[in-house]
């Protein structure tokens, strides 16, 4: 070790050397401004919108914008044409596959052509049952301008659901209104196909597909507590 | 006619060229009836006459660094593909396949149509950095980061489904190319291009001078001016080598169709596999 020292200060006096050195620290600078740079683009830019759907068999976010390579594969194996890639502008991380419950509802294909045209994992193609799908979660967002809650018994996402029933059932309550049936969304059955949310005949959709994480309630260790 | 077919012969290369990046292109796109799309998806993953799947090693990689497991479909379809590129030539992806050629040598005709002089010049190694730059912000931002960017599938997203901001890109790329800097995009910054320079470093289609005597008689260094990567055909024009060996050369064989002389020619370096293993 002692002999090597005097050595390596030799070297850096050697001009040659000297100018290799700058070059390579000008490029690691290079590389470290632009990872900077490149990395807070990466973490400011938009998170998929609520609206933003998966098509089913979706990995959870974070892995599938890492599992995803941008093929659209789904998107042209979608029979409906419901599916679309993202550009700059739309709701989710560009090049990514999503679709919109309000505009076209996923129609839960029971051989799934989607999820099995995916050559990645970011959809699994070896989901056999579309009933197991989990592209969201409905909600009634709104239960002021429901027609139900208002007594008309309109019960059109009941009607429309494909897992009738199941997914959606209509629960009597009596009220001061008389008897009201309340749709109410069985969060383990519901895919978050959308269905209900496009045919709600309000302007604005009273029931909604939201992410599970944005839609959900849960309990904590007793039925009121936060953890 | 005579001259039709002269002027034709002296574009082969070109001709030939051309008819593949747009047989490709339209094979994403044309919808033939009763059959449907040659190919779907895009140049990221496709899936070619129902059957053959290919995947893009170089976004496979993107998504490897970001942390995803590699599932099977996507690893064979990248092996294929970067076999192939491996074998022949990693860059012939670049002036046979990829549709961004399209783009930026209609820019440098134009440049030199127009005698744009002005030029911004950049290292031929930053793509290099652009491509370690675009693996580590994978592997930082979990996500695949070139392909925030990659104009190459976003030229075909746009021919697909339309979107005016990806084709102010498109426009970005052509008046920088056009004049700002000189073959700037595939020449200098396109880490795609890197990528499958460094893939395909020993492949084994090359660029092969057979007669170099007229080079020198006739002192004619056209092939070398029409280059888009100019400095590949130094040493052969130089006679210090017999092929064109540098991972640089996208096998475009601009060269060929200015060759005159007949001395250029495209070959297949099989004995070369033979020789490096006696020498190893």
């Amino acid at each position: 070790m002692a002999k090597d020292k005097p050595q390596n200060i030799a070297n850096l006096e050697d001009p040659a050397k000297r100018e290799t050195f700058r070059n390579l620290f000008k490029k690691f600078g290079v590389v470290l401004v632009g990872s900077i740079v490149g990395q807070s683009m990466i973490l400011s830019r938009s998170a998929r919108a609520a609206e933003a759907l998966r098509p089913p068999g979706a990995l959870p976010d974070l892995e599938f914008d890492s599992s995803c390579i941008r093929c659209g594969l789904c998107v042209e194996d979608c029979p409906y044409d419901i599916l679309k890639l993202a550009s700059w502008a739309d709701p989710a991380p560009q090049g990514t596959p999503y679709f919109v419950a309000r505009e076209e509802p996923c129609r839960m294909c029971k051989d799934i052509p989607c999820a099995k045209a995916c050559p990645t994992g970011a959809l699994d193609r070896h989901m056999t049952d579309i009933k197991k799908a989990d592209m969201g979660v409905a909600v009634l967002v709104d239960h002021e301008t429901c027609l139900n809650y208002k007594g008309m018994t309109c019960s059109i996402c009941w009607r429309v659901c494909p897992i009738r029933d199941e997914a959606i059932t209509l629960e009597p309550i009596e009220s001061e209104k008389g008897r009201l049936l309340i749709p109410t969304v069985h969060s383990d059955t519901c895919t978050g196909c959308g269905t209900c949310e496009k045919h709600c005949v309000l302007s604005e959709a009273a029931i909604r597909v939201l992410p599970r994480e944005l839609g959900l309630g849960l309990s904590g260790r007793n039925a009121v507590g936060r953890s | 006619m005579l001259r039709l077919g002269r002027s034709l012969y002296r574009h082969r290369w070109l001709l030939t060229r051309r008819t593949v990046q747009i047989a490709i292109l339209l094979a994403f796109i044309v919808h033939i009836p009763g059959y449907g799309k040659i190919a779907e998806g895009n140049l990221s993953s496709s899936l070619w006459f129902g059957e053959l799947k290919l995947t893009d090693p170089f976004i496979l990689l993107q998504s490897f660094f970001a942390g995803s497991s590699i599932a099977m479909p996507a690893l064979i379809g990248a092996l294929i593909v970067g076999g192939f590129y491996a074998f022949f030539a990693g860059r012939l992806y670049c002036s046979w396949v990829c549709p961004i050629n399209l783009v930026t040598d209609l820019a440098y005709w134009l440049r030199k149509k127009l005698n744009i002089k002005g030029n911004m010049s950049l290292s031929r190694s930053l793509r290099l950095w652009v491509l370690a730059l675009a693996l580590a912000l994978s592997f930082l931002g979990g996500t695949l980061a070139w392909e925030m960017i990659n104009p190459i599938t976003r030229f075909q997203r746009e021919l697909i489904w339309f979107s005016w901001s990806g084709a102010m890109l498109l426009g970005a790329l052509f008046l920088f190319d056009l004049f700002v800097s000189r073959r700037a995009w595939c020449g200098h910054l396109c880490p795609v291009g890197a990528f499958y320079g460094l893939l395909g470093r020993y492949g084994r289609l090359k660029v092969t001078a057979t007669a170099t005597e007229s080079c020198e008689s006739s002192r004619c260094s056209r092939c070398v001016a029409v280059c888009p990567e100019p400095h590949v055909l130094a040493p052969v024009v130089s006679k210090q080598a017999q092929s064109v060996t540098s991972s640089d050369c996208t096998r475009c064989g601009a060269c060929l169709d200015e060759c005159h002389e007949g001395t250029l020619s495209m070959k297949l370096d099989l004995a070369g596999i033979v020789a490096g293993k006696t020498k190893n």
